[in-house]
């Protein structure tokens, strides 16, 4: 059964994307990396992704190598610049 | 009793000062950021800060659990802005008290620098002669105990 996953993107990651969420299927057993993977081969802007941008899973930091769940909430979190 | 927050409005300092102090203290410190008016050669006029407030929230909870350990005590109170600010305005306020002014200063100063390490908060700037462009910002360095999910 498909996995369904929310990405979020901010800032310079959100203009690539042209939109601040997308909802995703991916295939069981996927990782975030693979949600990654699956974002720049859909080409256009969201080619110039980086490979391995920093990401949240369900809002605490996580590792592209993590593996997904139905319902999950990917953000991918670019260079931060707070203060 | 130590205050973390978000906010959409201005930063009050003598608010954020007021929380911390204690008679048992004789350090009280306290660190605006502020926003400049030019950055890399061009004037700028305003930034526009943007978080991903349901994660920031815990973030910068967890930053400032981090602090009251270097400091001793629960004294703190941090304040970050989000939201469209004009040159001068505050966009960050830090304020620590502790017994001794040694620990003061190495909590405030760790505050600000993992601000700028893993908070997600991210600013573009608005340039004087038109144009605006995000800042570049930092590789996050997430929490040391981030744990790959089984």
């Amino acid at each position: 059964m498909p996995l369904a996953v929310r990405t979020l993107f901010f800032a310079a990651y959100r203009d690539l994307a042209g939109s601040s969420s997308l909802d995703l299927e991916l295939p069981e057993g996927a990782t975030v990396g693979d949600l990654v993977a699956s974002l720049r081969a859909r080409g256009g802007a969201l080619a110039q992704l980086p490979p391995r941008p920093a990401v949240a899973l369900n809002r605490s930091y996580a590792r592209l190598e993590d593996a997904l769940r139905t319902g999950d909430e990917v953000a991918l979190i670019p260079p931060v610049a707070g203060g | 009793m130590a205050l973390w927050a978000l906010v959409r409005e201005p930063i009050e300092a003598a608010r954020i000062l007021a929380h911390v102090g204690d008679a048992a203290d004789g350090a009280t410190l306290l660190f605006l950021g502020v926003v400049r008016d030019h950055a890399d050669g061009r004037a700028v006029t305003r930034i526009r800060y943007e978080a991903y407030e349901e994660m920031a929230g815990s973030v910068l909870a967890a930053i400032v659990e981090e602090a009251c350990r270097l400091l001793g005590t629960d004294r703190i109170a941090v304040v970050h802005r989000v939201g469209d600010l004009s040159v001068g305005e505050v966009s960050v306020a830090v304020a620590v008290s502790s017994p001794h002014r040694s620990e003061a200063y190495e909590a405030s100063r760790y505050v600000i620098e993992q601000i700028k390490q893993r908070l997600p908060v991210w600013k573009k700037e608005r340039f004087a002669e038109g144009g605006e462009a995000w800042v570049e910002g930092t590789e996050p360095q997430p929490d040391p105990d981030t744990r790959t999910r089984a």
